[in-house]
């Protein structure tokens, strides 16, 4: 190894101090109890929060939660031990068997998914401190319009078909890298991140939740899960009487109409609709694969390794001449151009197969967009989507049937909807 | 509503399934600690960039000395300017930008050097010169006291030589040392 060999200067003889030579101090590292602490809060945070949101039907005391979640998870562990980041630690860990997951990561990737199969999403409401600090920002809410609020839920999909690739492939850490609002939590980062955190924040003054509806990778998996919950959310405590006050309560475009005023529907085209987007979705995945394959040597080029060989071949050929610091690294540390470049063309090759692969996740979750959204499902109550249904509890207190409960004066409906 | 049911508990059975392969398939693989970031001392190229790409307004990264590499130096090529004026603690005369290395006299012609470690920016000057003209005994390490433990370490992402790794918690320094250099 070349920076040791050379130990050019003896080690001095103190012959008249006799002086004893210092060793070099370790400072302590984060302690082991503080990481299960973590993993003890996330889950008591879980139950409580699910007990707000299901049985005592309070949404101050989600608020609550809220802003305890923004102040431990966020100010005070800096945002970084989270749930949207683990997913890249357990598939690297998938992938790459020599890569071991600490028991606390484990636990902040699948302990809020399996709260979620049974009641709802919950982590979202106020456990997660990007959530929670964006709920508690949401001050003027407008509706987004449904199409747009539809294909901008897109996005996330394709996120975490994207972060899962690099993470597997070693590759990275995209959803920490362009991560919002950690370094808000941390009061320091990049002007850019600073920047982009900041203006989220500003957006979501307006739009509900903007990174959760339509960024965050790791609210698919949850809404995934939450589309099976056992438990869910219920705007009304009792039956639906078709008043139409919740519909404009909730922010993130999550409640789905009752259908029961809605004119009746041509049949005919809804069925050719569905038989077309039927016939589209294997299209869709094979386009998507095909897709993939272009795009797995760009995806590929953004490792380390496969950057480097390449610019080393480009200098072995001639095109360049200055050096850069990684290839200077690369010299110093005598490591033969053979190997990398053996290395390399190992990784394009995983590159090309996970990018295959998530070209084909793209077009199968944009032809099962398509095919739900062709799909005329007649509702008899206005009821929470359950899979973007963010257990915010906002829109409990809009319903009449609530306020009776609760003993609350009751406002005049102004349209019955049967009037 | 009976068929939705069975509907919704069969996929919440699937998926429960899945979330427990997933945790088989890693579980024999977790550890309890988590793993802290360092810096491989005999990998990094002294390129400057743990000064300013790490997270924090000041780098976790801070230099080390193991003193039992130095060779305690009159004139040192870590702390010295090439050409210094005068071989003496003067601000010109000192490769530091902001003079955390501290040069005291022990017995002649030796010279301890010890490292100021809130003043140190993690700027790898005095490294790359005792590496280059010197012992090697100054290198830089990460502070576990300061480092926040990212889930991606940006100055590793950084990093030309890919000298920061993932090390268990129970290991969580990488010195130099004598026994270390074969």
């Amino acid at each position: 190894m070349a920076q040791v060999v050379a130990q050019r200067f003896p080690p001095p003889q103190f012959t008249e101090t006799g002086h004893i030579l210092p060793v070099p101090t370790e400072s302590a590292v984060h302690a082991l109890w503080l990481d299960y602490l973590d993993a003890t809060v996330l889950i008591a945070a879980l139950v409580l929060v699910s007990w707000l949101v299901l049985r005592r039907r309070s949404r101050s005391g989600v608020v609550a939660v809220g802003i305890f979640s923004v102040l431990y998870f966020g100010f005070w562990r800096k945002g970084c031990i989270c749930s949207i980041g683990s997913i890249q630690n357990l598939s690297q860990a998938l992938f790459d068997s020599s890569f071991g997951v600490p028991l606390t990561v484990l636990a902040f990737g699948l302990v809020p998914l399996l709260f979620a199969l049974f009641f709802g999403r919950t982590f979202c409401a106020a456990v997660c401190p990007h959530g929670a600090l964006q709920d508690l920002m949401l001050l003027k809410p407008v509706k987004v319009p449904i199409w747009l609020d539809h294909s901008l839920r897109m996005l996330a999909w394709i996120y975490l078909g994207l972060a899962v690739v690099f993470a597997a492939t070693g590759g990275g850490y995209i959803i920490c890298q362009y991560d919002p609002f950690v370094p808000i939590f941390r009061l320091s980062g990049s002007l850019t991140m600073v920047l982009f955190g900041v203006s989220l924040l500003a957006v979501g003054i307006f739009v509900g939740r903007p990174y959760c509806r339509f960024l965050c990778p790791y609210g698919v998996l949850l809404g995934l899960a939450a589309s099976a919950s056992k438990w869910r959310v219920r705007i009304t405590p009792d039956t639906c009487t078709q008043c139409r006050l919740c519909e404009e309560s909730c922010a993130f475009g999550a409640i789905n109409k009752s259908a029961v005023d809605a004119p009746a529907r041509p049949r005919v085209a809804d069925k050719r609709r569905l038989i077309l987007f039927l016939v589209l979705l294997p299209v869709l995945i094979a386009g998507g694969i095909g897709l993939g394959g272009l795009a797995g040597g760009a995806l590929a080029g953004k490792h380390r390794i496969v950057n480097l060989a390449e610019r080393i071949q480009l200098e072995e050929s001639g095109v360049v001449q200055d050096t850069t610091d990684a290839l200077a690294a690369f010299r110093a540390n005598n490591n033969s151009s053979e190997t990398l470049y053996a290395e390399a063309r190992a990784l394009q090759k995983h590159y090309t197969v996970a990018a295959r692969w998530c070209g084909a996740w793209i077009g199968l979750v944009i032809g099962l967009k398509l095919l739900s959204l062709a799909i005329v499902r007649r509702r008899t109550d206005y009821e929470a989507d359950q899979a973007h249904c963010l257990s915010c509890a906002r829109c409990y207190r809009s319903c009449p049937q609530e306020l009776q409960r609760l003993g609350l004066p009751v406002p005049e409906t102004p349209t019955p909807a049967n009037g | 509503m009976n068929r939705r049911n069975f509907l919704s508990g069969s996929l919440r059975g699937s998926l429960m399934l899945a979330l427990g392969g997933v945790l088989g398939a890693i579980t024999g693989r977790a550890k309890a600690r988590n793993t802290v970031w360092q810096i491989d001392p005999l990998q990094c190229t002294q390129c400057g960039r743990c000064a300013t790409e790490c997270v924090l307004e000041l780098s976790a990264v801070k230099c080390v000395h193991s003193f039992d590499m130095c060779g305690y130096c009159q004139l040192c090529t870590g702390y010295f300017e090439p050409d210094p004026n005068k071989l003496n603690t003067a601000a010109e005369n000192q490769l530091c930008p902001t003079g955390a290395l501290v040069r005291s006299f022990i017995e002649d012609p030796y010279y301890e050097y010890t490292i100021n470690e809130p003043l140190c920016v993690g700027c790898a000057k005095c490294v790359k010169g005792c590496t280059m003209f010197g012992n090697g005994s100054l290198h830089l390490q990460i502070r576990h006291d300061r480092c926040v433990n990212c889930n991606e370490c940006s100055i590793a992402r950084a990093c030309p030589a890919d000298a920061i790794h993932r090390v268990p918690a129970e290991h969580p320094y990488q010195f130099k040392s004598r026994e270390r250099k074969t």
